[in-house]
């Protein structure tokens, strides 16, 4: 169990500290600033032993948060805890950063008292927590609201409180999924998987029950055999706009659900089913590793030129539908340690050799599906002692794509409120495909 | 030196630094750095030149980047080209990255010795300055190499500016450390001496450190820089603070410089001459009597120097530690010192007085302060300085205040500092046992030593204190009567009930009289702290039991009662059930006069150093003088008054004690946390060994004594005593390769032709048991290593190798080792041996480890002999007889007439043969007064049938007496190597 919670600046100063448990001294706060902020070495693993005091810890821009225990706690949950966390502030005062944290100190450890208890985490369903914490002071609450609260975060539905009422019922679906990738120089797919999220904000009234399907191949495949009808009018009202189009269905290697969804349910009929908390929440998260749609290939050509020339060529291919754009389009070319000067030339964008960084980097705003564009540059090297050989570090890519790189589509999601007159066909749905790189690099 | 002229700011590298100062985190500070790199090699790479400043600059900011930890590969091209500027600045820069940053990279060496050399040949003092310390700051081989011949030219020329003198001087030093076959004086010598002389101050400051360094490596040569020394000295001494101007160094004058002359002088012994001699003492005394002025200034500073200057000269008195006069001044004026309010100083003069304290002139001096050494030890607010305190009170210690002292310490142990009390206890111990006249005091002063600081009481100290209690008869019983009243407090120390039981044990019968320590409460008071202690003393405790029966045979039925409780004889631990398994039997089964004869009184120890003695010399490590120098007293002291226990006594204990080194009651091999099981057995061996000295003396091994207790396992001693002195064995030179075979290897060999199992092998550090059992052509060897440091081996290999031909007759095989052992640990190798056909070397063994970093090399035989593999053969006299005429060829009969090297004692030459491995017929030969054996040697390739006579002379006088040995065998190389084998044995 988490023995104590620490917040740092970049300086490795303490902002919050938080011990839950007597095992925790204070020079823990010390050991983690000399050994992993300050260390010689930059500390690259998460988890950090010192002196058998585990430290787990995650960096958001500047600023660390560090959760440390004595015991063998499941690193896992740590984490998921910490994230979770990030979510929490990020949801009260935006973006985590030393000023926010600063301004914002008694509300964090009242949220820390609150999502952990003896080191146990506990409810941090921001939706939840925001109905008793609050940063505009103590409002006072009577006696009635107090007890709503209490049955609510005790109750069966921790996430959503009765009583919500909105003039337009509506819901918003986001797929939101990056894609990773390592190719060979030849072209040849090394790794590739997406991991993906549906993310839905929902503005629904009462307790609302929603059924959600999605084109997984389990799904698809049985009611193929099955022969129901009835599902696949659905189709037609949410039908997604996917880039390579053609395949029906996608296996999917493992998914989460937030725990609004029912699992026995989705374990006996993989149907998805739930009651959605109000606002936003991300209602599953998966992984597919088949059959994945990669917007983009690389092409690189580097020749070297004796021992103080270098010769680059990259190409770079989109392979989706010509009617789709993509956005955001960064290709860095990594240059060697001893470069001293760069001359570049491209088709189209932008591209600069940034010494900073060791590399060339490469921006295009816009690019259509099925398109073609190329860099080339030249390289001068200035020779060294040393004897090394260049390792050619891969060169990576980013990008924005508006479909699914792993085809998986929304087939519906229904929406069922008996107790208040509206019905599916009353709310409004909208539903939007975003893939963005992860790592996605190719060989050169 | 040129003042740097302001435009050489470069303020490039100065905003380059504060960027690197602001950055917010790591990465930013890495981003920065990558493009100030990129941005100096395109400047680098650039087709236009670069101007000297532009170079400097950036030459500046790599050696910047590379000091904050990153990697510089390129700019040293640039770097040697700064090194032809001709501004001071830039050259300067030039070699500072040189002298960070050099590699031996062959092309870049060369270019930098040629910048060096083109410096040192020019006329110019700044540069030359440089280019030495550009030398001396690399130091490498190559420099050494390159410059060692031209640098003590610039030293002696007499043109050579005198601020090049002193960095040529410095420079050369350095090199001399880093590569002294390099820097060859010869022809020089004459000349740096004489720099002594020279009108600069500074020079003849810096070739004074060179000089020393020199002069202790050889002192012959520069024996003439005593006589300048004192001159310069003196001159120094005498004048008055104004005379040296520069080098006054608030009012004192030139105190660096006499240091360092006091110093040299410290290499040498007084001066013969009597006028230098003269001098000299004149200029000690002027310093000592510079001490008593008033101080000139109230700055510490000057007080600091003139007392730098005032512990040196005091040192060297305490070096030629031949003027009374001085010695008892220098004394004196360490006495002041030890009132001084400032700490350092009284630091300073507790350790000087410490070795004055051994300097027979100044003893007694010393001794007049100890009532303030005292008062130092117990109010002193610094511990290190209390830690000098009571070093000091050891060396002044004799036997006038030996017994005020020692209750000092006592008294003050109480309070001490827990990072001294364990070293505080050892002195006391020794200071205890070398001063005692009346020994019921010693005695005594140790109980109170346990009492106050068990925990700091090593094994040593009480192991000595029952060497010195067993070793005089005339305190046995005061030892026994202090121990019983000691044991009676509610809560004692472990080590004290390890002393009680030991003592009890052999001399409790002394005390039995009295009714109120009648055996039985002597009984009862030891076992009522039995559970409170750890395996070790419980073991040993048992062994008290076993006595009690013996001593008192009133107790054996409660003491058996004990012995057979479910908590002793099912003990866990197997150590404690074996002893208790064993004491019960060995106490029903035996007879009153073998229990006598078994558990009898210890013999008195040999003689030996003082263990406690060498526990503290190791705790202090080589460098404590003070202690080597009270070595040689103690010899003379240790017990002195007393006899020395009567030297048959010694004789007869050297046949079953163990070796000098080993533990001092074999208690040891109880301790170690693995191996419990084969070490059990030793132990026991070890009571029973040292308990009768007749059972083990005969020189076969003494399984059969315990194997009738019917204790198999247990009888298999791999560790049993062998009666051998190997323990100067010297640490064979540390090498890769295994090293030859130690010189008494051979010795070793013929030790073990006669029996199986016993110690192969014993140094400081290492202990080799062997164990070994033989069975037709097979035979298997169990090696046991012990570690007797308590410092872990690292690297531990063993291999075993057959050399020659050997290869082809011997078929071994061996187990590896856990290459990690333990201090005071045992590891076992099991070896597999089979004999192919006859052979006549032996196996070699070769052992390495690292202890303490040191490699440790070790090559022995392996005790595999042709003899091993015999199979006893019974026959009758005409069976033999017949058989010895079929044998009747001259080369298959080996005969040799030799001297007895020992007694020809019928049942020891009998245990001899019968260890051979042959069968001893009785009542065949005609004279019965000659042995006859028969064996059958199994190799893999054939049976060797062997006949064997042994004919004594045993009427002859002692010193003549003869045995001739004739050996038949059906192959003529068996008949040989058998009888050489055997002919060492008698």
């Amino acid at each position: 169990m988490i023995g104590g919670l620490f917040i740092y600046n970049h300086k490795g100063e303490v902002l919050i500290s938080r011990v839950y448990r007597d095992d925790i001294g204070r020079n823990a706060v010390d050991a983690f600033r000399v050994n992993v902020i300050h260390a010689r070495q930059q500390v690259r693993s998460p988890v950090t032993n010192i002196a058998r005091t585990s430290f787990f810890h995650v960096k958001r821009s500047n600023i660390w948060l560090a959760a440390v225990t004595k015991q063998n706690v499941n690193a896992a949950m740590v984490f998921e805890f910490l994230y979770k966390m990030c979510d929490v502030m990020t949801a009260y005062f935006g973006k985590i950063s030393e000023e926010n944290i600063k301004n914002n100190f008694v509300l964090i450890y009242e949220l820390l008292d609150e999502i952990l208890d003896f080191g146990y985490p506990q409810n941090s369903e921001t939706g939840a927590l925001k109905t008793f914490i609050t940063q505009t002071g103590i409002k006072s609450q009577s006696k009635e609201e107090q007890s709503q609260i209490t049955s609510q975060v005790t109750g069966q539905i921790g996430w959503r409180r009765e009583g919500i009422k909105y003039r337009r019922n509506e819901l918003f679906l986001d797929v939101l999924e990056s894609v990773n990738l390592l190719m060979s120089p030849q072209g040849q797919v090394l790794s590739a998987h997406v991991s993906g999220r549906v993310v839905m904000k929902s503005y629904l009234s009462g307790m609302p029950e929603c059924k959600f399907g999605m084109n997984d191949k389990i799904v698809i495949d049985k009611q193929g055999k099955g022969g129901a009808t009835e599902e696949a009018a659905g189709k037609s009202d949410l039908g997604g706009s996917g880039g390579g189009g053609g395949k029906q269905s996608i296996a999917i290697d493992d998914c989460t659900f937030h725990q609004c969804v029912r699992l026995s349910k989705f374990d006996a009929e993989r149907s998805i089913s739930f009651i959605p908390p109000d606002g936003e929440c991300e209602l599953m998260r998966y992984r597919t590793t088949k059959d994945i749609i990669l917007p983009f290939r690389v092409i690189p050509l580097v020749r070297e030129v004796g021992r103080t020339k270098l010769e680059v060529k990259v190409v770079i291919k989109s392979n989706f539908k010509p009617s789709l754009l993509a956005q955001k389009i960064e290709v860095r070319i990594p240059t060697p340690l001893n470069t001293s000067g760069v001359q570049v030339i491209c088709m189209k964008g932008k591209a600069k050799y940034k010494a900073s960084e060791n590399a060339i980097v490469w921006k295009i705003k816009r690019m259509a599906g099925m398109k073609e564009s190329q860099i080339s540059a030249e390289i001068e090297l200035l020779p060294t002692n040393d004897k090394k050989k260049w390792a050619r570090p891969p060169i990576s890519m980013n990008f924005e794509v508006p479909f699914a790189p792993s085809g998986l589509k929304v087939r519906y999601l229904k929406v069922f409120e008996p107790k208040l007159n509206y019905s599916d066909h009353d709310v409004i749905k909208w539903v939007r495909y975003i893939g963005r790189s992860g790592i996605y690099e190719t060989r050169c | 030196m040129p003042a740097v002229s302001k435009g050489d700011g470069m303020r490039g590298l100065a905003v380059f630094i504060s960027d690197i100062r602001n950055c917010k985190s790591k990465e930013a500070e890495i981003k920065r750095i990558n493009k100030e790199l990129a941005n100096i090699r395109s400047k680098f790479k650039g087709d236009k030149a670069l101007d000297g400043y532009s170079k400097k600059k950036y030459v500046c900011k790599l050696l910047f980047i590379f000091l904050l930890g990153h990697d510089i590969d390129f700019g040293h091209m640039e770097a040697v080209n700064l090194l032809s500027s001709n501004k001071y600045t830039e050259k300067q820069i030039g070699y500072l990255f040189i002298s960070v940053l050099v590699n031996s990279n062959s092309e870049l060496i060369r270019l930098i010795n040629n910048a060096i050399k083109n410096d040192l040949s020019s006329r110019n003092p700044t540069f030359m300055c440089l280019a030495l310390h550009c030398i001396a700051n690399v130091g490498s081989r190559e420099m050494a190499e390159a410059f060692a011949g031209e640098i003590p030219r610039i030293l002696v020329a007499g043109d050579t500016m005198d601020s090049v003198k002193q960095s040529a001087a410095l420079c050369l030093l350095r090199l001399y450390k880093a590569s002294p076959d390099l820097v060859l004086m010869g022809e020089w010598t004459s000349r740096v001496v004489h720099l002594l002389n020279d009108q600069h101050m500074g020079v003849v400051t810096a070739a004074i450190s060179l000089i020393t360094c020199l002069s202790s490596k050889n002192p012959d040569e520069f024996k003439t820089c005593v006589s300048l020394a004192v001159s310069r000295l003196s001159r120094i001494v005498s004048s008055a603070s104004t005379d040296l101007q520069d080098y006054t160094y608030y009012f004192v004058p030139a105190p660096w410089l006499s240091c360092k002359l006091l110093r040299l002088l410290q290499c040498y012994p007084p001066p013969e001459d009597g006028a230098v001699k003269g001098r000299l003492v004149e200029c000690l005394e002027t310093i000592l009597n510079k001490a008593q002025e008033p101080p000139k200034s109230k700055k510490v500073q000057h007080s600091n120097a003139k007392n730098a200057i005032l512990f040196e000269a005091i040192s060297l008195i305490i070096h030629y530690d031949s003027e009374p006069n001085l010695l008892v001044r220098a004394c004196n004026q360490l006495g002041q010192f030890l009132q001084h309010r400032e700490t350092n100083l009284r630091y300073l003069a507790l350790e000087s007085m410490c070795t004055l304290a051994s300097s027979e002139f100044s003893h007694e001096a010393v001794k007049t302060h100890i009532e303030t050494v005292i008062n130092a030890l117990k109010t002193e607010r610094d511990v290190s300085v209390r830690q000098r305190a009571a070093d000091l009170l050891y060396a002044m210690c004799d036997r006038s205040n030996a017994k005020q002292i020692v209750a000092e310490m006592l008294s003050y142990l109480e309070t001490a500092d827990y990072s001294i009390r364990e070293e505080m206890v050892l002195k006391v111990a020794i200071l205890a046992e070398k001063y005692a006249v009346d020994y019921s005091w010693y005695v005594d002063t140790i109980l109170n030593l346990i009492r106050i600081a068990g925990d700091y009481v090593s094994e040593e100290v009480w192991y000595r204190v029952i060497q010195i209690v067993i070793n005089r008869d005339d305190v046995q019983g005061y030892a026994a009567k202090t121990v019983f009243e000691a044991l009676q407090a509610p809560a004692c120390h472990e080590n004290m009930v390890k002393v009680g039981g030991y003592i009890l044990g052999e001399f409790g019968n002394l005390i039995a009289g009295d009714p109120r320590s009648s055996p039985l409460v002597q009984f009862n008071l030891l076992h009522s702290k039995f559970h409170l202690c750890s395996v070790p003393t419980r073991a040993l405790l048992l062994s008290a039991y076993i006595k009690f029966i013996n001593l008192f045979p009133e107790t054996k039925a409660t003491i058996q009662e004990v012995l057979r409780s479910d908590s002793q004889i099912r003990n866990s631990d197997v150590e404690l059930q074996q002893r208790a398994v064993e004491y019960l039997k060995l106490s029903s089964i035996a007879s009153t006069d073998v229990l006598a004869t078994v558990l009898e009184e210890m013999p008195p120890f040999p003689e030996r150093e003082s263990s406690i003695l060498a526990k503290l010399k190791k705790k202090k490590g080589p460098g404590a003088v003070s202690v080597e120098l009270e070595d040689g007293k103690e010899r003379g002291e240790l017990n002195g008054g007393g006899d020395r226990g009567g030297d048959a006594a010694i004789a007869a204990s050297n046949a079953s004690t163990p070796s000098p080194s080993a533990d001092l009651l074999g208690l040891r091999s109880a301790a170690p946390v693995s191996g419990a099981a084969p070490s059990a057995g030793s132990l026991l061996v070890d009571v029973f060994s040292e308990a009768g000295p007749a059972a083990a003396s005969a020189g076969v091994n003494d399984d059969g004594f315990l194997s009738a207790l019917h204790a198999p396992e247990a009888s298999d001693s791999p560790l049993v005593e062998g009666p051998g002195d190997s323990d100067s064995a010297p640490t064979s030179a540390a090498s890769e390769d295994p090293a030859p075979p130690l010189p008494e290897s051979d010795e070793l060999l013929n030790k073990f032709v006669c029996k199986n199992n016993g110690v192969l092998f014993e140094n400081q550090l290492l202990q080799i048991g062997i164990k070994s059992e033989y069975r037709q052509n097979l035979g298997r060897m169990y090696l046991f290593y012990g570690n007797k440091t308590s410092v872990q081996f690292v690297s531990f290999s063993t291999t075993v190798s057959c050399p020659g031909e050997l290869q082809s007759q011997l078929n071994v095989q061996t187990k590896t080792v856990e290459p990690l052992v333990e201090g005071g640990a045992q590891v076992q190798q099991v070896i597999n041996i089979e004999c192919l056909t006859d052979f006549v070397d032996a196996p070699l063994l070769n052992i390495k480890f690292r202890y303490g970093g040191a490699l440790q090399n070790i090559s022995l035989k392996l005790p595999v002999t042709i003899n091993k593999f015999f199979q006893p053969t019974e026959m009758a006299a005409a069976d033999f007889f017949q058989r010895w005429k079929q044998l009747s060829q001259p080369q298959q009969e080996a005969q040799k007439i030799f001297k007895a090297s020992h007694g020809m004692d019928t049942e020891v030459l009998k245990a001899k043969l019968l260890g051979l491995g042959t069968a001893l017929l009785e009542n065949v030969d005609p004279n019965p007064e000659n042995y006859v054996c028969a064996g059958v040697i199994q190799t893999k390739a054939q049976q060797v049938g062997c006949l064997l006579r042994l004919e004594p002379n045993a009427q002859a006088q002692p010193g003549e007496q003869m045995y001739r040995l004739t050996l038949r065998s059906s192959k003529d190389t068996v008949s040989q190597r058998v009888c050489d084998l055997l002919a060492e044995q008698f």
